[in-house]
């Protein structure tokens, strides 16, 4: 079954802020192993200007699980069977980085949904703000096998 | 961080190189929340046609920005930053994993004191991403 291309440009918001702790973000360096200081150290960060200590580039992916039960990828009326689906691309436009205390405000929203050969490709955009800044843009493609019109 | 006066085009940031093992894998998964089952689980990743178990894309993803914030003295200064994820990474069970090579180059400058950077991720041979690339700011 095709997706449902009638979603193009639905907003999602998410029902509640994401509070940034510490202690998220060092488990997620520690994830990635990555011993850069800003994300671990609050004096290393201050001294770059920082409040506490920032994320690693990729840490908004945390948002998009937590909030997936509530985005696109859940609305049945979007037709996307998860067990079909595969990450094709991802795409962050910073503003600047996350830092702990940061209290972010995410909507997502479906972006374009496109046909490739027997797939369709579903692009998402989530918006993620604090205090009413801009702090990331991060766009989502996601690969649904075999669901394009002339599929099987 | 290097200047952009001094940055030429072809120019090769340090090479990143790790080794990817099942437990890597779960700790991921515990700290980004996708506990997608083919990135832990040998059945299920074979019975969906896999070779075996393989990595989180994001997980690819995450390492290879080590390229650019290593090289940057501050990731602030990434301005933008895209993957596609082109083959997987299998990761076997065993104590060596596989193998991510992570090689960054400076493709374009730009104005601003921007310039863009193209990156690969190898394993085994292999590139798994396609079409990366970032843009940074240099002083």
């Amino acid at each position: 079954m095709p997706l449902n291309r009638e979603l193009v440009g639905r907003e999602y918001p998410c029902s509640e802020p994401y509070e940034v702790s510490r202690e998220k973000i060092r488990d997620f360096a520690d994830a990635i192993g990555d011993a850069n200081p800003l994300y671990w150290s609050k004096d290393a960060a201050r001294a770059a200007g920082y409040a506490d200590v920032i994320a690693p580039p990729t840490f908004l992916t945390v948002l998009q699980f937590r909030f997936r039960g509530e985005g696109p990828i859940a609305d049945p009326a979007l037709g996307l069977d998860y067990s079909r689906v595969v990450h094709g691309e991802q795409r962050f436009v910073y503003h600047r980085p996350v830092v702990a205390g940061d209290v972010l405000h995410a909507s997502t929203a479906i972006e374009e949904i496109r046909d490739a050969g027997h797939n369709e490709l579903l692009t998402t955009r989530m918006d993620v703000a604090s205090n009413g800044g801009v702090v990331c843009t991060a766009y989502s493609t996601l690969v649904s096998r075999g669901t394009a019109s002339g599929g099987r | 961080m290097p200047a952009y006066d001094e940055v030429a085009v072809g120019a090769e940031l340090p090479v990143q190189r790790l080794q990817v093992r099942r437990s890597d894998l779960i700790r991921y998964a515990g700290a980004s929340g996708d506990f997608n089952v083919i990135h832990w689980n040998e059945r299920v990743a074979t019975d969906v046609g896999l070779p075996n178990v393989i990595a989180h894309g994001m997980f690819t993803m995450a390492f290879a920005a080590r390229a650019l914030t290593d090289w940057l003295d501050d990731p602030r200064d990434l301005l933008e930053y895209a993957v596609r994820f082109s083959a997987p990474v299998v990761v076997p069970d065993d104590d060596k994993g596989a193998t991510l090579v992570i090689k960054a180059t400076v493709a374009e400058k730009l104005d601003g004191n921007q310039v863009r950077v193209t990156l690969t991720a190898e394993t085994d041979g292999r590139h798994c991403l396609a079409r990366a690339y970032a843009v940074v700011r240099l002083r």
